[in-house]
C-alpha cells in the first residue's frame, strides 16, 4: 500500500487542481452570460480563419517585431513543451518514469526531449528579456497609471512562474542519471548535469523528484493562476478573435430598440394616444447604451476577460498620447474589475446580484475619459486578439445622451444645430447650395 | 458654377450617374467648400453626369451617433433615406470620409443601400474608365506627405486610393512614421471637432502636424474635410503656413489639370 501514496498524492494533486479550475472557469462563464446576446455565429469560415491567424498564427503580433517575436517564443514553448506534460501526468498515475522512451523510438524520444529542452532555454532568456522591458526600459505603456499595484505584480508573477517552472524542467532533466547516461535529448541539461556532480545517487535522485513534483505542481498551480491574472488571454484569445466583429470598423451598430422608436415618431399614421397593447405596460422599457456590465453584450464581457493588459492600444491612442485621462486599456481592466466584483456580489448572495449601489460608469469608468475619444479606431486596430474597447466607449456615451442628458454643452449645441438645421453649424439649410456659386 | 440638383434633374426627366453627397463641411465651411468646388470641377472635366441634393440634403447623423445619440442619428438617417429612396439614388460620392462611412456601413440597416464612393475611389475609377487623365507636370517635384482619415483608412481599409492618386501627380510621396492602419487620427472624430478637448498636455492635431512635418513636405495632402481644418491649425501652430499647405487631394488634381 504504501508503495502506492505518490501515486495517490498525485492523483489527489490532479483531482484538486482540475477541479477548482473548472469550478472557476464556470463562473468565468456565468459572468461573461450576463451580457446581452449578440449573434456572432454567422459567417463560421472567416470567424474561424481570423482565430487560426490571429490567436494561433498570432499574426497581429508581429506587427510590433521584437516584443511579437519574443512572444511567439514563448508561446510556441508553452504549446510545445506542454506534451510532456501529457508524459507527466500518466507517470505521475501510474507510477512509471518517462513512459514514452519505452513506447515510442528512443531517437524520437530523445528529439521530442531534446527539442522541449531547447525550447526551455529560448523561453528562458525571452521571458528574462521581457521583464527587463517591463522592470528596466522605460517603456512608456508599462508605466501607465493602471500598471501600478497589482496589475504590474500580476504581470512580474507570470514571469517568475514561468522561469521557475523552465528551471525545473530542466533541472529534473539534468539530474536524471539515467537520462544523462543515455546521452539522447539532453542538449541543454548536459550543461547543467556536471553542476551536480559531486551528490551522491541518493541525492540526486531526491532533487531529481523534488524537481518533477514541483514542476507538475507548479504547473497545477499557475493554472489555477489564470483565473485571477491578466494571463487568461492563453485560453480566451482563441474563442475571443473567432467571435469579434466583422463588419468595417467605421460601422457603429444601429440601436434596434431606437429603431423602433424613431419610426413610431415618423408614422404620420402613428396615433400618439394609442392605447399600449395588453401586456405591453408590463415591459421594463429598454436602457439605452451601457452604464454597467450587465448593459455591455456577452463578447464586450469576453473581450474584457481576454485583455492581458499588454497596452498596444493605449500606446497607440490620440488621446492618451497627448495626456487626456483616455486609456482603452483602463477601459477593458475596468470593465472586468466591476464584472468579477458583480461576480463576486452574486457568490456571496445565493447567485442573485444585490444592488451594492455602484456601477461601471463613475466608479470605474469617468465621463472624461468617454469624451476625449476620437473614434479612430486605433486601439482596435492595434489589439493583437481583436478586443474591441471602442464598442464598450460607444455604448456608454449612448448612455450619457440618451438616458442622462449628459453630453458636453459644446456638443448639445452641435446636436440642437443638427436637429433644427440639418448640419452641426448654425446655418440656414436654405443656404446649403451657397458654395456652388462663391467663386 | 453649374451645379445641377436632384430636383431640377427630375423635372426634367433624368436620373444623374452618381449623386455627389456635399456634407455639411463641404456645403458651410470655408476652406472646404473650396475641396467641393475642385470635385465638381473634376467631374465637370470628366463629363460625369451628377446631381447634388441641394437644400433636401441634410447631415447624415454621423457626429450625432458618434456623440451617443442614436435617436437623433436614426432620425436623420431615415429623413435622408427617404429623399435618396425617392430619387431612386443607387450610387453616391462625397468628400468627406464620415459621410462615406455612415452612408456605405450604417444606413444599409435602416432601408438605405446605395454602391458608396470616396471621392479618391471615385477618381480612380475615372481614370481607369479613361474618362480622366492627370496632368503629371504641374505639380512636379512637390514633396507631399499624406494624412489618412480614420474613417477612410481604418474605418474601411481605404488606403491604396489616395495614394495611386497623389503618384500620378508627378509628386515625390513621403509616408509618416504612422501611417496606414497605423496613422494617428488628426484629433477631430468622435464628435471632437465640436467640442473642446479634453485637459491634456498637447493637442491631436498638433502631434499629428509633428508627424506630417518630420518628412519635410511642401504639401500635406487629405481625403477629409476635418482633417484638413485640424491639420491646417496644427500648420497655423507650427507658424510654417508659409512652407507648407495643406490640400485635399481633389483640390491638388484640380490645381494639376488647371481647372
Amino acid at each position: 500500500m504504501q508503495h502506492y501514496i505518490p501515486n495517490i498524492l498525485f492523483a489527489i494533486a490532479l483531482i484538486l487542481g482540475i477541479g477548482f479550475f473548472v469550478i472557476n472557469i464556470r463562473k468565468l462563464f456565468r459572468n461573461i452570460k450576463l451580457g446581452k446576446d449578440v449573434n456572432r455565429t454567422d459567417n463560421k469560415k472567416e470567424r474561424l480563419k481570423n482565430m487560426m491567424m490571429i490567436a494561433f498564427g498570432q499574426s497581429k503580433m508581429v506587427k510590433r517585431p521584437l516584443s511579437g517575436f519574443l512572444h511567439i517564443i514563448v508561446y510556441a514553448g508553452f504549446l510545445i513543451i506542454n506534451i510532456e506534460v501529457l508524459e507527466i501526468i500518466i507517470d505521475g498515475l501510474f507510477g512509471t518514469h518517462r513512459i514514452f522512451k519505452g513506447i515510442i523510438n528512443e531517437n524520437v524520444y530523445g528529439f521530442l526531449i531534446g527539442t522541449f529542452e531547447v525550447l526551455a532555454l529560448l523561453v528562458f532568456v525571452a521571458i528574462t528579456i521581457f521583464w527587463l522591458r517591463r522592470n528596466i526600459s522605460n517603456i512608456k505603456r508599462f508605466l501607465s497609471k493602471e500598471m501600478k499595484g497589482w496589475p504590474k505584480s500580476d504581470g512580474n508573477n507570470i514571469l517568475y512562474f514561468e522561469l521557475i517552472l523552465m528551471t525545473l524542467f530542466l533541472v529534473m532533466n539534468a539530474t536524471d542519471v539515467s537520462f544523462q547516461q543515455a546521452g539522447i535529448g539532453n542538449p541543454i541539461s548536459q550543461f547543467l548535469a556536471p553542476f551536480f556532480n559531486d551528490y551522491s545517487p541518493e541525492a540526486l535522485h531526491t532533487i531529481e523528484r523534488t524537481a518533477w513534483w514541483l514542476h507538475i505542481l507548479g504547473i497545477l498551480v499557475f493554472l489555477n493562476y489564470l483565473y485571477y491574472s491578466k494571463h487568461l488571454h492563453i485560453l480566451l484569445a482563441f474563442p475571443n478573435t473567432y467571435f469579434a466583429n466583422l463588419n468595417p470598423k467605421g460601422q457603429f451598430t444601429n440601436l434596434d430598440s431606437v429603431t423602433k422608436e424613431v419610426k413610431l415618431m415618423m408614422d404620420p399614421d402613428a396615433d400618439p394616444y394609442a392605447m399600449p397593447e395588453e401586456g405591453a405596460e408590463e415591459a421594463v422599457p429598454e436602457k439605452f447604451g451601457a452604464s454597467d456590465v450587465a448593459d455591455l453584450n456577452w463578447v464586450q464581457l469576453l473581450n474584457a476577460y481576454t485583455c492581458t493588459e499588454c497596452g498596444r492600444c493605449t500606446s497607440s491612442c490620440p488621446a492618451n498620447l497627448t495626456g487626456k485621462e483616455l486609456s482603452p486599456r483602463k477601459i477593458m481592466m475596468d470593465t472586468r474589475d466591476r464584472l468579477e466584483e458583480v461576480g463576486r456580489n452574486m457568490d456571496a448572495n445565493k447567485g442573485i446580484f444585490v444592488d451594492d449601489g455602484k456601477q461601471l460608469l463613475n466608479d470605474y469608468i469617468k465621463p472624461e475619459e468617454l469624451w476625449a475619444c476620437t473614434s479612430c479606431n486605433a486601439c482596435v486596430e492595434e489589439c493583437p486578439v481583436n478586443i474591441d474597447p471602442l464598442s464598450i466607449i460607444t455604448d456608454m456615451r449612448r448612455y450619457l445622451v440618451m438616458e442622462e442628458s449628459a453630453a458636453p454643452q459644446e456638443l448639445n449645441m452641435m446636436m440642437t444645430n443638427v436637429e433644427n438645421n440639418g448640419a452641426p453649424w448654425q446655418y440656414n439649410q436654405q443656404d446649403r447650395l451657397n458654395w456652388a456659386n462663391e467663386e | 458654377m453649374n451645379v445641377p440638383t436632384m430636383a431640377d434633374l427630375m423635372a426634367q426627366g433624368k436620373q444623374p450617374e452618381v449623386l455627389f453627397w456635399v456634407g455639411a463641411a463641404g456645403s458651410y465651411d470655408d476652406r472646404a467648400k473650396k475641396i467641393s468646388r475642385a470635385f465638381v470641377k473634376i467631374l465637370h472635366q470628366a463629363n460625369v453626369n451628377f446631381a447634388v441634393l441641394g437644400t433636401e440634403e441634410s447631415s447624415t447623423g454621423d457626429a450625432a451617433k458618434r456623440a451617443g445619440n442614436e435617436f437623433l442619428f436614426q432620425m436623420q438617417a431615415m429623413m435622408n433615406i427617404e429623399v435618396l429612396n425617392g430619387y431612386e439614388v443607387k450610387t453616391i460620392v462625397t468628400c468627406d470620409p464620415h459621410s462615406f462611412n455612415t452612408l456605405k456601413n450604417e444606413y444599409p440597416g435602416l432601408g438605405g443601400v446605395y454602391k458608396v464612393y470616396h471621392h479618391t475611389q471615385f477618381i480612380q475609377k475615372l481614370i481607369a474608365d479613361g474618362r480622366l487623365n492627370i496632368d503629371a507636370t504641374t505639380l512636379k517635384g512637390k514633396k507631399v506627405t499624406f494624412h489618412d482619415p480614420c474613417y477612410l483608412g481604418r474605418a474601411n481599409e481605404v488606403y491604396e486610393s489616395p495614394r495611386d492618386l497623389i503618384r500620378r501627380l508627378g509628386v515625390s510621396l513621403t509616408e509618416m512614421k504612422r501611417s496606414k492602419s497605423s496613422a494617428l487620427c488628426c484629433g477631430a472624430g468622435g464628435a471632437q471637432m465640436f467640442k473642446d478637448a479634453e485637459k491634456g498636455d498637447k493637442e491631436i492635431n498638433v502631434l499629428r502636424t509633428e508627424d506630417a512635418l518630420a518628412t519635410k513636405p511642401n504639401i500635406i495632402a487629405t481625403g477629409c474635410p476635418y482633417c484638413n481644418t485640424m491639420m491646417t491649425d496644427g500648420i497655423k501652430f507650427k507658424e510654417k503656413e508659409k512652407e507648407v499647405i495643406v490640400k485635399d487631394i481633389a483640390e491638388l488634381i484640380a490645381e494639376a489639370n488647371n481647372l
